[in-house]
């Protein structure tokens, strides 16, 4: 006897009401390698979205830096465990690079410089869900970090949001991605804690 | 053993078990792949390694194809070898 729980102090960790289940607060950005870091100058950057036609739409550097962007401030929950609260990024709203693409496709295959993929439903690269951000705390975003440009789809595991983001290919099927087909959870809702096969 | 449409006969994937399990307990240090991507053949010690991502990603020097793939959860864990287009394992030799 004698031990308060902190639940009782009205007291919590910081940030801890915040977290999805089995997450822990970190303060630095770790930087998690699935192979060497791209680095891609702006001058050869593309970005590309392909249909389910097979129509492509494509920007270059300058066309893509000077759409509309937005600046959001979203939490980061890496399915490693740690989360990042409060982390400022600029960027392209998919919905903005979508706003002239006709499709009725449902699911997205995202594909970056160096061969990674991952894929989501693309309604859930919509309605303010994901961007394509270029710039985090205020500077141009590190290849370590996914830069020139890399996605940002918040509300699921950050292993959704590539880096060195090259394009996404819209389909009617559903095609899993790099860590998709070898275990983790094909869709990742951290609130869900849906970190693997189920 | 399972009759199939063509006539001829196969066992189920326990027949193979004792085969893999054979194969899995070798030291893999010593094992030798070749890289579907670039037809590379090299040792594990002769990769590039990547281990603090979400899983273990095993990749050819030659042309950093993916040859292995590992993600362990809490229960089980995923091995996929769709990189490597083989893999050789020496026999143990006693003695
Ligand atoms: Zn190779």
């Amino acid at each position: 006897m004698g031990l308060i729980s902190r639940g009782f102090t009205g007291r919590r960790r910081e940030g801890a009401e915040d977290l999805p289940p089995g997450q822990y607060l970190t303060h630095d950005f770790p930087v998690l390698a699935a192979g060497p870091t791209q680095r891609v100058p702006t001058d050869d950057w593309k970005f590309t979205i392909t249909t389910e036609t097979g129509a492509r739409h494509e920007w270059d550097w300058a066309a893509f830096t000077a759409l509309p962007r937005d600046e959001v401030t979203v939490d980061l929950h890496c399915v490693t465990r740690w989360s990042k609260l409060h982390t400022d990024w600029e960027g392209v709203s998919l919905d903005t690079l979508l706003a002239d693409v006709e499709t009725s496709a449902h699911y997205a295959l995202v594909e970056s410089y160096g061969g990674y993929t991952t894929n989501l439903p693309l309604e859930d690269l919509t309605d303010g869900q994901a961007w394509v951000a270029f710039r985090y705390d205020g500077e141009d975003l590190d290849p370590e970090h996914g830069g020139p440009a890399r996605l940002l789809v918040p509300h699921l595991y950050l292993w959704k949001s590539a880096k060195w983001v090259r394009g996404i290919t819209l389909s009617d099927h559903d095609e899993p991605g790099f860590w998709e087909s070898v275990g983790y959870h094909n869709y990742g809702d951290p609130w869900r804690e849906q970190r693997y096969w189920e | 053993m399972t009759d199939d449409p063509h006539g001829e006969t196969h066992l189920d994937g326990n027949a193979a078990a004792g085969t893999l399990a054979e194969l899995f307990t070798f030291d893999v240090t010593v094992a030798v792949g070749r890289c579907a991507g670039c037809g590379r053949v090299s040792t594990v010690a002769d990769t590039r390694s990547y281990l603090d991502g979400p899983g273990m990603v095993v990749r050819c020097t030659g042309c950093d194809s993916v040859l292995l793939r590992v993600v362990s959860s809490p229960e089980r864990t995923w091995l996929d070898l769709r990189g490597l287009a083989y893999l050789e394992v020496d026999h143990v030799t006693e003695g």
